[in-house]
């Protein structure tokens, strides 16, 4: 970075899910599209079609009654920093300059002005995070009036994807700046998905600052691209060295080699 | 042998029609001068007419005089509140305190209490600088944070005696003041435009959050939401 100035240390906003405490509700992701102004089709059943910033899929360990166990995990965009921090797949990539990683936040922002549609985020993505607005948005008579000021509405055309709520981390900053602060507290900017679950299974926060407790679960080692050193905690396609910000945790053996070996697993109940 | 005729014949045809062509040149390249001045006319005047329509606002409202009165400068009706957000343009419940009956004789004043204060109706200010919906920006972080005068964006309307006639675009809505008076978006003053890259070039120059990866300069959320 050119020029970090007086704006502080650099964040790594990120996430830690215990997989051990969610139920599989969905909470998180309507929290999700109501905050986002996510639009809803009427047959939300069609997954080309429908859009969801957080997904929530069930796994299971593919045994039959006494021993059948499920296991419900919520996906979010993983923003990833890659090798070095700022080579996401989906960035990388990009022809527009329409998504883009900041090196002061560590989150992989999608400007959907500049965004023309072609979609290469979505084929470089390995998560399955981005969606295409294949039709204009359309609400319920009425319901235009519950849409959320803070965020742009999407038009036909164009990809997008979670973005850690950043519009509730420019309302925090706002109120900061307003008491002459430039760093916000752990509590101040918090996303609509860990708020929203019951279960308290997501956490949010800086993974840079020791204070914040996502740094003291995921204890991640930032010398080996972000690695987890808490042996229950583990990331998504850890392999393909995307260095992601959405840590996991579960004490389930079978999990984690669902995880780490997904071609054990039987591929019908995978998805969900 | 009659088609090698003809062919010479042709030949002969065009020989004779090319001292005929340099003496209509003259008339030819006028006519496309004029065409030239024509369009350069066309573009530059008559089409930014046609572009923008023009709005007066609901009340014409006089800054000096209300400057003269008040303590805080601009901050005594344009202000933050608690949760650092900007309170634009003043609502009716703070002109109310004053205004609740006509004050002198001026048609402004007498319009803007029994049409608005009496009915309890917001007067539907006609907002400059309002910019699109994808843009996010906070009025905290400049004034406050950035010790930036209103005047750096929003030009002398403090010292104001009228409100300008509001020009919209009439294919992209927006204000005038975003794309600048000067239809070839030249500008002299900061506050001449409102474009992002007069946010851009004040922010390269201040070191704002230079953290994009894409571009090296700004991160796209610091002013886009």
């Amino acid at each position: 970075m050119k020029h970090s100035g007086n704006f502080g240390k650099p964040k790594r906003y990120g996430m830690v899910i215990d997989l051990d405490k969610c139920t599989g509700c969905g909470a998180c992701m309507v929290a999700c599209m109501a905050e986002n102004n996510v639009p809803f089709k009427e047959d939300e059943s069609k997954k080309l079609d429908s859009i969801s910033w957080l997904q929530v899929y069930r796994l299971t360990n593919g045994k039959p009654y006494p021993d059948a166990e499920v296991c419900y995990l919520p996906r979010p965009c993983q923003h990833c920093a890659g090798k070095h921090e700022g080579h996401s797949p989906c960035v990388s990539v990009c022809p527009a300059t329409a998504t883009d990683y900041d090196q002061q936040t560590g989150i992989v922002s999608q400007i959907y002005t500049r965004c023309f549609g072609c979609r290469y985020c979505m084929g470089a993505c390995p998560y399955h995070a981005r969606h295409f607005n294949w039709w204009d948005p359309v609400w319920p008579k009425g319901m235009e009036k519950y849409l959320n000021p803070d965020v742009s509405a999407r038009m036909r055309g164009i990809v997008e994807k979670c973005n850690f709520c950043f519009q509730r981390y420019q309302k925090a900053t706002e109120k900061a700046h307003a008491e002459g602060r430039r760093d916000l507290e752990e509590n101040e900017y918090q996303t609509a998905c860990t708020q929203a679950c019951p279960a308290g299974a997501i956490i949010f926060g800086d993974l840079n600052n020791p204070k914040h407790a996502v740094h003291q679960i995921a204890k991640p080692n930032l010398k080996k691209g972000g690695q987890p050193q808490n042996p229950k905690a583990f990331r998504l396609l850890e392999e393909l060295e995307t260095n992601t910000k959405v840590y996991y945790l579960s004490s389930k053996q079978w999990v984690q080699d669902a995880i780490h070996k997904p071609h054990l697993l039987d591929q019908k109940e995978a998805h969900h | 042998m009659s088609n090698t005729d003809d062919t010479k014949q042709v030949a002969v045809d065009d020989r004779d029609r090319v001292p005929n062509a340099s003496e209509t040149g003259g008339p030819i390249i006028l006519f496309f001068m004029i065409g030239f001045v024509l369009s350069l006319v066309v573009g530059w005047v008559v089409f930014p007419k046609l572009l923008y329509s023009q709005k007066k606002q609901p009340i014409d409202f006089n800054h000096v005089q209300h400057m003269e009165l008040v303590d805080e400068g601009c901050e005594s009706c344009h202000f933050f509140r608690e949760d650092g957000s900007f309170s634009g343009a003043p609502t009716l419940a703070q002109c109310i305190d004053c205004h609740e009956e006509v004050q002198g004789d001026t048609p402004n004043e007498i319009k803007f209490v029994e049409a608005y204060v009496q009915k309890d109706r917001e007067v539907p200010w006609l907002v400059y600088s309002k910019q699109p919906q994808c843009v996010y920006f906070s009025h905290v972080a400049h004034v406050k944070m950035g010790n930036m005068d209103c005047v750096t964006c929003h030009g002398h309307i403090g010292e104001s005696t009228e409100l300008p006639i509001y020009e919209q675009n009439r294919i992209s809505l927006y204000s005038r003041n975003i794309w600048g008076k000067n239809i070839g978006g030249f500008k002299k003053n900061t506050w001449d435009r409102m474009k992002m890259d007069d946010c851009a070039e004040c922010h390269v120059r201040e070191g704002v959050r230079q953290a994009s990866v894409q571009t090296g300069k700004g991160g796209c959320f610091v002013c886009h939401k």
